[in-house]
């Protein structure tokens, strides 16, 4: 399955893959009327200090354990694709506790978001990979299950 | 500290209702001109920083930047231009030699843009590339006189080694220390995917691009700084640098706060001590002095490497390279005073040297009217900017052309002329690791290659139209060229007809 890989030797901690995911899952079609003046809330974040930065975003594991943990059932395997159906979610945050890699965050609302590879949104691609400027961050195939 | 006499060269504009305050462009200055101002929400600048390098503006998400040129002006002067004066400024404040990097931006003649390439039309067919087949292989190194044959008739083969090259173009010089480690490994990496070749420098080989040693040339010059034997033997020709097009007559200082890592490992000098390179190289005082060097080199190659001499084009050039194609150099590489550098005196650059179109008309004139053009190949560079400044290039005599700036053009380069600072936002001319990783070499060597296979097929195009369809028979074919706009000893200096004629 096609996944999004971070290369932290590439990875220059401009940021620019934040604002492009909130500005995808934002539905408009303008990135300053999508933003302006408001706090983001990205489903990739980009981590590290001054001498190595990473982007880190949900892996899509091959059994994810926040899937399992979900006490309401609202995460879910969409053909290898984890998801998160809103409407069930009831924010308690027991697969921020669970995800070994920290990909997953609240969104505006106190409600789960996470990284659907742009699959619901009018990007049509991930829009992080799309805009990453210095092609650290990738959409291939390895042939791995994580 | 006392008042500030000049006011800042550029104006950062921003377009408040388009910028998100994302802090992309704080992030991405290294000369650190955006700033946030958590009290106002509001992104600030500090323009006074800002060298026009355009990353903030190419990074921007959503176009809210632009730098443009300060409109805040002196009182005209046609004598005491503004730049003039602010130098004078400059000096006044600081003491010190000005420095500058690049190539010229002065107003000088560019010949190229006066010299118009021919077409065929009704009497002697052009040729479509796309259809029919065009050669832009070329050979560098010594070519034999004449035929010769052994006892038996048959032709002797045994030439004296050649550079192999699938169009006349090859990047010029650029030190592993004035260019970063990413910049290198994309230069590398195309000239082995396009089939020419790159220029190591006088920064030695790193040993990670000891693998692209067949599409190199190591470079010997007056530091010697990098040079043993596995690294003469590395390359695939060596090229003693005499001279370089922008600072003619002067040595290179890399300071040592640059000589870091790698850097000091691969030129073999001490972390922290200046790289300096002399003017002169202190055991070539002649033409004989030149020999025993070029020979060494052979030696020490065993006689399997081509031997370049490079020098600046200078006043008397074509006397140089008459004394250089009798040393045993198997090509010469003339680079003109357009020609780009890390850091010159600005004086030096804007101010020594002469014109290269000028140096190769001379210099291809005098081998052929002395009989010794075929004892070497000819390489010219100093701001070759297009296929068409290459074309114009091989048909006034050079057998190939040297490209750095277009080069790093190519990478992301921005010409903001300030690579002596080492704060390259665009990853190119810097050390530092935070910067040099915005330049994936994956990205680089692919834009690279981009632009050498565009050439290819630019040259082949101007080629077909002349009717030509092989690169060697547009070689010193200057009839294929017309001079607009010249003087009669320009003319006469390069071989050309004037339009019309």
């Amino acid at each position: 399955m096609k996944r999004i890989y971070v290369n932290e030797d590439r990875c220059i901690g401009c940021r620019l893959c934040e604002y492009n995911c909130a500005f995808a899952n934002s539905g408009m079609r303008d990135m300053a009327l999508a933003l302006k003046g408001k706090t983001i809330y990205p489903r990739i974040h980009v981590e590290g200090d001054d001498k190595i930065t990473f982007a880190v975003s949900c892996r899509h594991c091959t059994d994810p354990i926040c899937m399992k943990s979900c006490i309401a059932g609202a995460i879910y395997d969409d053909n290898g694709v984890i998801r998160i159906d809103k409407n069930k979610c009831v924010g308690c945050l027991t697969c921020i506790l669970v995800c070994p890699y920290g990909a997953l965050a609240k969104g505006e609302n106190g409600v789960m978001q996470k990284c659907e590879l742009c699959l619901n949104n009018s990007c049509g691609e991930p829009a992080c990979v799309k805009g990453c400027p210095n092609r650290a961050i990738v959409y291939e195939e390895r042939g791995e299950s994580l | 500290m006392g008042v500030e006499f000049i006011y800042p060269e550029f104006e950062v504009i921003r377009n408040e209702s388009r910028c998100i305050a994302c802090r992309v462009c704080e992030r991405q200055c290294a000369n650190e001109v955006h700033y946030f101002c958590p009290e106002t929400g509001l992104m600030m600048s500090d323009e006074s920083k800002c060298v026009d390098c355009q990353r903030c503006v190419s990074l921007c998400p959503t176009r809210a930047l632009k730098i443009v040129k300060s409109d805040c002006s002196l009182r005209e002067n046609a004598n005491w231009k503004s730049d003039t004066i602010k130098e004078i400024y400059k000096q006044a404040s600081s003491g010190g030699v000005l420095l500058s990097s690049m190539g010229s931006p002065k107003e000088m003649p560019v010949y190229w843009d006066k010299l118009l390439i021919n077409a065929s039309q009704v009497t002697n067919p052009s040729i479509d590339p796309l259809r029919e087949p065009m050669e832009t292989k070329v050979f560098l190194g010594k070519k034999p006189e004449r035929i010769e044959r052994d006892e038996k008739g048959r032709i002797k083969c045994e030439l004296t080694p050649q550079l192999e090259l699938s169009l006349p173009v090859m990047f010029s010089a650029m030190s592993y220390g004035s260019i970063s480690y990413n910049a290198h490994e994309s230069l590398a990496r195309a000239a082995t995917a396009s089939g020419t070749y790159y220029n190591t420098g006088e920064g030695g080989l790193h040993k990670d691009f000891y693998c692209y040693g067949p599409h190199t040339i190591v470079q010997v010059a007056s530091g010697r700084f990098g040079v043993h034997e596995e690294y003469l033997n590395a390359g695939a020709a060596i090229e003693i640098k005499i001279g370089q097009g922008a600072k003619p007559g002067i040595g290179g200082h890399l300071p040592g706060t640059k000589i870091v890592g790698d850097v000091s490992a691969t030129r073999m000098i001490p972390e922290g001590t200046d790289a300096i390179s002399p003017a002169p190289h202190h055991d070539i005082y002649s033409i004989e002095d030149l020999r025993q060097l070029v020979y060494s080199l052979k030696e020490a190659t065993g006689y399997r490497k081509p031997v370049i001499v490079k020098v600046a084009a200078v006043h008397n050039i074509s006397a140089i390279a008459s004394g250089i194609a009798r040393s045993g150099a198997d090509i010469i590489a003339i680079d003109g005073f357009r020609g780009g550098t890390g850091a010159a005196p600005t004086r030096i650059r804007d101010n020594v040297g002469i014109p290269i179109e000028l140096a190769l008309a001379a210099v291809d004139q005098r081998l052929r009217d002395e009989g010794i053009r075929n004892n070497v190949s000819l390489v010219v560079g100093g701001s070759i900017r297009s296929a068409s400044d290459v074309v114009k290039a091989v048909a006034l005599g050079a057998d190939a052309c040297y490209i750095a700036t277009a080069a790093l053009l190519a990478l992301g380069c921005h010409l903001c002329r300030t690579c002596q600072t080492g704060k390259c936002n665009w990853g190119i001319a810097t050390q530092r690791p935070d910067l040099v990783k915005r330049l994936n070499p994956d990205i680089g060597s692919e834009r690279l290659i981009n632009l050498m296979t565009a050439w290819k097929h630019e040259i082949k195009e101007l080629m077909g139209g002349m009717g030509i369809n092989s690169i060697e028979a547009l070689r010193g074919n200057r009839l294929m060229l017309r001079g607009v706009g010249l003087t009669e000893k320009e003319l006469s200096i390069l071989g050309v007809a004037h339009a019309g004629e």
